[in-house]
């Protein structure tokens, strides 16, 4: 067993588990957030994907330590974050993922949005190539990425004009 | 799991655990290889909190220095790499995918083990072939009789840093070695590489280039992203003031167990000017003999023929791209 110091969707947490535990298995059972998905388990499908320091990285190949001071934000913590920069309700990706009908089983969802989150931070108004570039490393198996990459471009339109309005 | 902050430290540790433990850089390729079994390390330390082994800057002698555990992303995305080695920030940039990019790093690629299908599986998937003798085994499934490993050299940014004559910084218990990356490796699968696991990969240094120079990194693989190269071609051209080539470089990489730097690419192209027929005709000679020289094997995804015929293609692609600094 080792003991961690870890920030996750910004609670300070101090939890122990044994050494050959990776992030992902942390956060599923030590910390409940079974948000992040264990897909392939070894780097090939980002259904893991969680951002660190607001970049997405895999959560199956990254060990604890590796991440303590830094910080990790879950799908979990997506909207509570959205809501601690002014917003209100769950942030415009999750609302229009679900507008665009942007899944089916669902599996990929997390990651993918935690993808689009970071992309979405770095560069506000994305061409679709760009989008397609973000989201390579997050292989859906249901959607054919049509509507996950409309989703992600009213996405940006939302955040564009939520900003407009605060600016009002 | 061990992290020290300084490589001395990082050395220093590595020899006391000795074969019991490894370095983990960004861990993309150390823990698939530990959950496949296929290494089986005690101790893990950590390369993650050394800030000196962080970082790309230029030298007073317009040399690049680019630590080896700066991740892939910062290589892709780098103006100071963009600008004087084109080649190897597309080599970088098509890595994996970005959550890939974003964990490994540049030194991890370099030092990144040999792939091979009967290799990179489960242990229960091994344990039902009987192994190989890569690990546990006794046999090689791809050469038959074989006595020595095959398993394909497979980082994209080897060729890339071949052409761009690199030098390597290594630290290990006997001292400092700068090592040209040409003389990194050796065709041996099982451990590819002329330094031994207890050497740490400290830094990557990009001498300065005379006059203008263009480059270019290609890569066949089967999806855009995620997977690794069946073929990955780097080419580097220099050129004179009146716009003909004084200098070339090609190499190549995922056809066996070293990447291959091509020779006489320079008294093929040197004289010959993009746009010119002198050009077309040195091009069409050069992948004709590269067509011949570079054979990829039979054990990495992508039918082998297949990626022999686009060896001289991807080769043409890349000296055109090259050719447009
Ligand atoms: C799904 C998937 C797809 C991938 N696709 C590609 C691809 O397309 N192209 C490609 O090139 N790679 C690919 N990789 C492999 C890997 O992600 C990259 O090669 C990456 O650059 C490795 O860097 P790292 O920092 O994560 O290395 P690590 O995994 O930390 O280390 C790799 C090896 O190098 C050793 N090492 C690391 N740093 C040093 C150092 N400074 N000195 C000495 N030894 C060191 C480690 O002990 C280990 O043996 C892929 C991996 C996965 C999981
Ligand atoms: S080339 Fe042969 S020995 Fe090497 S990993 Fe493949 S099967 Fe094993
Ligand atoms: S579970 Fe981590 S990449 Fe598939
Ligand atoms: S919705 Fe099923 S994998 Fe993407």
């Amino acid at each position: 067993m080792r003991a961690y110091r870890l920030e996750v969707n910004g609670d300070k947490i101090e939890i122990a588990a044994p050494e050959h535990w990776t992030l992902l298995e942390v956060l599923r059972y030590k910390l409940g957030l079974t948000g992040t998905k264990q897909g392939c388990d070894k780097g090939d499908c980002g259904a893991c994907t969680v951002l660190v320091d607001g970049e997405p990285e895999l959560a199956c190949l990254l060990l604890p330590g590796a991440v303590e001071g830094k910080k990790i934000l879950t799908i979990e913590g997506l909207a509570p974050a959205h809501r601690c920069r002014g917003g209100e309700g769950a942030d415009p990706i999750q609302e229009s993922f679900d507008e665009a009908g942007a899944l089916q089983c669902g599996f990929c969802q997390p990651g993918v949005m935690l993808s689009a989150r970071a992309l979405l931070n770095r560069e506000p108004h994305p061409s679709c190539e760009q989008i397609a570039d973000s989201l390579s490393g997050n292989l859906c198996r249901c959607t054919g990425y049509k509507q996950i990459y409309d989703a992600v471009e009213a996405a940006a339109d939302k955040e564009a004009e939520l900003k407009t309005q605060g600016a009002d | 799991m061990e992290y020290p902050t300084t490589v001395e430290d990082a050395v220093a540790l590595l020899a006391k655990h000795g074969d019991r433990a490894m370095f983990l850089a960004g861990g993309t390729d150390l823990l698939p290889n530990m959950k496949h079994g296929l290494f089986e390390p005690e101790v893990v330390i950590g390369l993650g909190a050394i800030e000196d082994m962080k970082g790309i800057r230029k030298d007073k002698d317009g040399s690049l220095h680019i630590g080896a555990m700066t991740s892939l992303t910062e290589v892709a995305r780098s103006q100071l790499i963009t600008e004087a080695a084109p080649a190897l920030a597309q080599a970088a940039s098509v890595v994996a995918g970005p959550q890939i990019r974003n964990m490994g790093t540049l030194g991890g690629n370099v030092m990144l083990d040999t792939r091979c299908q009967w290799y990179n599986q489960s242990h229960f998937w091994r344990k039902s072939l009987g192994y190989c003798l890569k690990k546990d085994g006794t046999v090689c499934h791809v050469i038959e009789g074989g006595k020595k490993c095959v398993a394909a050299a497979s980082n994209d940014t080897a060729p890339a840093l071949m052409t761009l004559a690199a030098e390597l910084h290594f630290l290990s218990p006997s001292g400092e070695v700068a090592l040209p990356i040409e003389e990194l490796w050796k065709a041996d699968g099982t451990w590819n590489k002329n330094v031994g696991p207890d050497a740490l990969l400290v830094s990557v240094h990009l001498p300065a280039l005379s006059g203008p120079h263009g480059g270019a990194y290609l890569k066949l693989r089967e999806r855009n992203a995620i997977d690794f190269p069946q073929l990955g071609i780097a080419a580097r051209l220099g050129f004179a003031e009146d716009g003909s080539i004084f200098e070339a470089a090609v190499a190549a990489t995922a056809l066996g167990p070293r990447p291959i730097l091509l020779q006489s690419t320079t008294k093929l192209l040197a004289g010959t000017t993009p746009g010119e027929s002198n050009f077309e005709e040195a091009l069409l000679e050069l992948c004709a003999k590269a067509h011949k020289q570079l054979s990829p094997l039979a054990n990495i995804p992508g039918d082998e023929t297949y990626r022999k015929r686009m060896v001289p293609i991807f080769l043409k692609r890349a000296l055109v791209l090259a050719a447009q600094p």
